[in-house]
């Protein structure tokens, strides 16, 4: 076991990429997920760093979303999943026994790829993460974390007139919104965001793509794609998956200009997945 | 030949016919041109239930209407103060004949045209059946010869078997309808009656129960009001769901939500037993186990509880209907989208702020709906009650006295001696008829919000 971990440790050193610059936000170190008896990930290194938009691609089924559900432990509610290996939220390991996963969840927040807004009022949509948090004391507290989160979210215009209503009955663009201002709401340290495009239009798409880039400027953000030139138009730098390996990451730039391995040059250039 | 043996043959019949049909096609087939519409078992189906169904239904048309033929024909041979005399009589009469005819005997020397009906009704049944044998065989033959020549390969053998086989299920269907439709109409009508002695408003108004003995022609007839029976009812259905609906509930959050799979595939169908036991066994368990304890109990803290009360049979009927609710909240629960859930996860709630604040608003509409249907049960429940609630028909708001309810009454009023054209029996019809509508109602409002909640995540 210790063996293995020092192995695979030795080999990160190429892909987990990190720049002496930046600050480290997130680790993770030979991180294995098993569903059942089956591995789904075969141990993953990556650094993800502070305010960096951090974009996952590969083919369909290469464990993307199993290792994005691993950095705040949603894998958790899922029967039969085992998390294996180190992760690590700011120094701290995040699957350590003393952790509140339910804080663990707070600061690292996430955006679903179907928009599931609650079958609430679009103020309580937003609410409900501030409430459980204890957020906000007084109701003005409140209505103003609500404000700033669908301003921060790009849906303020578009729903002030109308807190009221369900949440249910917006546009999917707009629910996609409203499930990110919600997750914001909290004040999380890192978004993560899986798909959260694929149920969208190109108008809204733009739109979530705009507000991403504006996040970044407080948040970090992992972002699970399956476009390309999404993941090229929003993400500082592109982690590569594929059949449960994590192959290659670096700047997007490079990755979509130079890769350096055949599998990711095959899979961006559309040979493969 | 016995009616049995009959009907075997002709599924003999059939099977034979299937053959045929089955060879002709393929001959058919072999020789002329062009591909057959449907495959050969399609047309030798086809040939069997054209040989088949005619003859049968010549049987059952005979069979419903041969006692009647057949009573007619004797009636020439009966004395007339024998036919003009009233039908209890008269059927007596020809009870008696029958028994000759068929051999039977009767216990004293039989009369000179009791005889000679008898003969004449033997007579009269054989040539009927011999008849009935000769039109089914030709009929039967007749089927098969004319779609055996039907068979060619445009003949959509296929089509018209799935023809058959929809109105046979229409047929099944209709059955249960007509059987309800029949039912309500019945009752309509004897509650009709009922009301032509008591009048509606009495009835539906009346604080007083009191329906005294048959006392038919006399003009005293007792008061008949529904609202002490109602009221029974319903005090009786509130205590039930008071238990059912909390314990219920929680049962099915446990299972949807916390169980894991082993414990959950085991303890559901043992609640689910609760459901299959018979309400004559919770109805004595109430009234030996229950009834004495909330008794004891009463006196123990200095209360005055009656150990048939309304107390009892609703704790009871209570547990009974627990499973009617924690299973239908279970499923309904169970269906609210995992995306709901992980949302919530997501934002840092605890499973229990969870499902407080988005499960169980989400699943809400159905979990009314799963109480409503409870509800109806427990209103329509008898054994619990006629055992253990006392049966005291009086109108007062205590639920540790005596009640009796709609269903105990009912009971009360068919049992024992009693004449049926009397407003005393009659009145169980207006009872019933109130309680089909009350279970009615809640049960299309229950399936109404069901549904509805249904389609929200389709
Ligand atoms: N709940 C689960 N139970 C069992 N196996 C699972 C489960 N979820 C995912 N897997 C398996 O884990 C592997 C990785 O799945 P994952 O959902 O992470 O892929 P993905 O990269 O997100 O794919 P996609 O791009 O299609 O979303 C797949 O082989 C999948 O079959
Ligand atoms: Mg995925």
């Amino acid at each position: 076991m210790e063996n293995n971990l020092q192995r695979s440790l030795a080999a990160a050193e190429g892909t987990v990429g990190v720049s002496a610059a930046a600050k480290i936000k997130m680790t993770a170190r030979d991180a294995r997920v098993f569903y059942g008896e089956k591995e789904a990930l075969h141990g993953v290194n990556l650094d993800i760093r502070e305010n960096e938009v951090l974009a996952f691609i590969g083919p369909s089924g290469c464990g993307k979303s199993t290792f994005l559900r691993c950095l705040n432990r949603m894998n958790d509610t899922i029967d039969g999943c085992r998390v294996t290996g180190k992760i690590e939220l700011d120094g701290e390991d995040i699957y350590d026994r003393s952790l509140d996963v339910v804080l663990l969840r707070a600061r690292v927040g996430m955006v679903f790829q179907k928009p599931n807004p609650f079958p609430k009022s679009i103020y309580d949509n937003i609410a409900y993460g501030p409430k459980l948090h204890g957020l906000a004391s007084t109701r003005a507290e409140l209505d103003e974390v609500v404000e700033r989160s669908l301003i921060r979210a790009g849906l303020w215009d578009e729903v002030k007139d109308r807190l009221d209503q369900p949440g249910t009955g917006l546009s999917g663009g707009q629910q996609q919104r409203l499930c990110i201002a919600r997750a914001v709401a909290v004040s999380p340290e890192v978004i993560l965001m899986d798909e959260p495009c694929s149920a969208l239009d190109p108008i809204a798409t733009a739109k979530v793509e705009q507000l991403i880039t504006e996040l970044a400027e407080n948040f970090t953000i992992v972002i699970v794609t399956h476009n390309m030139q999404q993941a090229a138009r929003v993400s500082n730098r592109t982690a590569f998956f594929h059949l449960g390996d994590l192959v290659e990451v670096d700047d997007t730039t490079h990755i979509f200009t130079s890769p350096k391995d055949k599998r990711t040059e095959d899979y961006i250039t559309g040979r493969f997945g | 030949m016995n009616n049995w043996l009959l009907v075997c043959v002709l599924l003999i019949t059939m099977g034979f016919a299937y053959q045929f049909g089955l060879a002709r096609s393929k001959s058919v087939a072999a020789g002329g041109p062009g591909r057959m519409h449907s495959r050969p078992g399609y047309y030798g189906l086809l040939v069997a239930l054209w040989c088949g169904v005619p003859a049968l239904a010549v049987f059952m048309l005979w069979s419903a209407f041969e006692p009647n033929i057949i009573r007619a024909s004797v009636m020439e041979y009966l004395p007339a103060e024998v036919v003009s005399a009233d039908g209890s009589q008269l059927n007596v009469a020809l009870r008696r004949i029958e028994n000759i005819a068929s051999g039977f005997g009767v216990s004293d020397q039989p009369a000179e045209y009791e005889l000679r009906a008898a003969e004449r009704m033997s007579a009269v049944q054989q040539t009927g059946r011999l008849s009935m044998y000769g039109l089914m065989a030709v009929l039967g033959v007749a089927g098969l010869v004319l779609t055996l020549r039907r068979i060619t390969p445009n003949l959509r053998a296929r089509n018209q078997v799935e023809s058959v086989v929809k109105a046979l299920l229409v047929a099944c269907s209709a059955i249960a309808v007509f059987t309800t439709v029949g039912i309500v109409l019945s009752m309509i009508g004897e509650a009709t009656k009922f009301f032509s002695f008591v009048s509606p408003l009495d009835f539906f108004f009346g604080t007083v129960w009191n329906p005294r003995f048959s006392t038919v022609g006399t003009g005293d007839q007792g008061q008949f009001g529904l609202i002490p029976l109602l009221w029974g009812t319903i005090m009786v259905s509130i205590v039930a769901m008071l238990i059912a609906v909390p314990v219920g509930l929680m049962t099915a959050i446990y299972m949807a939500e916390y169980a894991p799979g082993w414990l959950r595939s085991m303890a559901k169908p043992v609640i689910e037993v609760l459901a299959g036991i018979p309400t004559i066994v919770y109805g004595f368990f109430a009234l030996v186990t229950v009834g004495p304890f909330f008794h004891g109990l009463g006196q123990m803290i200095g209360i005055d509880i009656r150990a048939t009360s309304a107390l009892t049979a609703g704790v009871v009927m209570g547990i009974m209907i627990i499973p009617f609710v924690s299973s239908l909240s279970d499923d309904i629960i169970t269906q609210v989208p995992k995306a709901m859930r992980d949302g919530s996860l997501g934002l840092g709630a605890t499973k229990s702020e969870t499902i407080r604040n988005v499960v169980l608003p989400a699943a809400l509409p159905g979990i009314v709906g799963a109480f409503l249907l409870a509800a109806s049960r427990a209103i329509g429940e008898t054994m619990i009650v006629v055992l253990a609630a006392g049966n005291s028909p009086v109108l007062h708001a205590n639920p540790f006295e005596a009640v009796s309810t709609v269903t105990v009454t009912i009971v009360n009023q068919l049992t024992g001696d009693t004449d049926f054209a009397s407003p005393q029996s009659l009145v169980a019809f207006a009872l019933g008829l109130t309680l089909f509508v009350i279970t009615l109602g809640l049960n299309v409002v229950a399936l109404y919000i069901v549904r509805k909640y249904r389609e929200q995540y389709e």
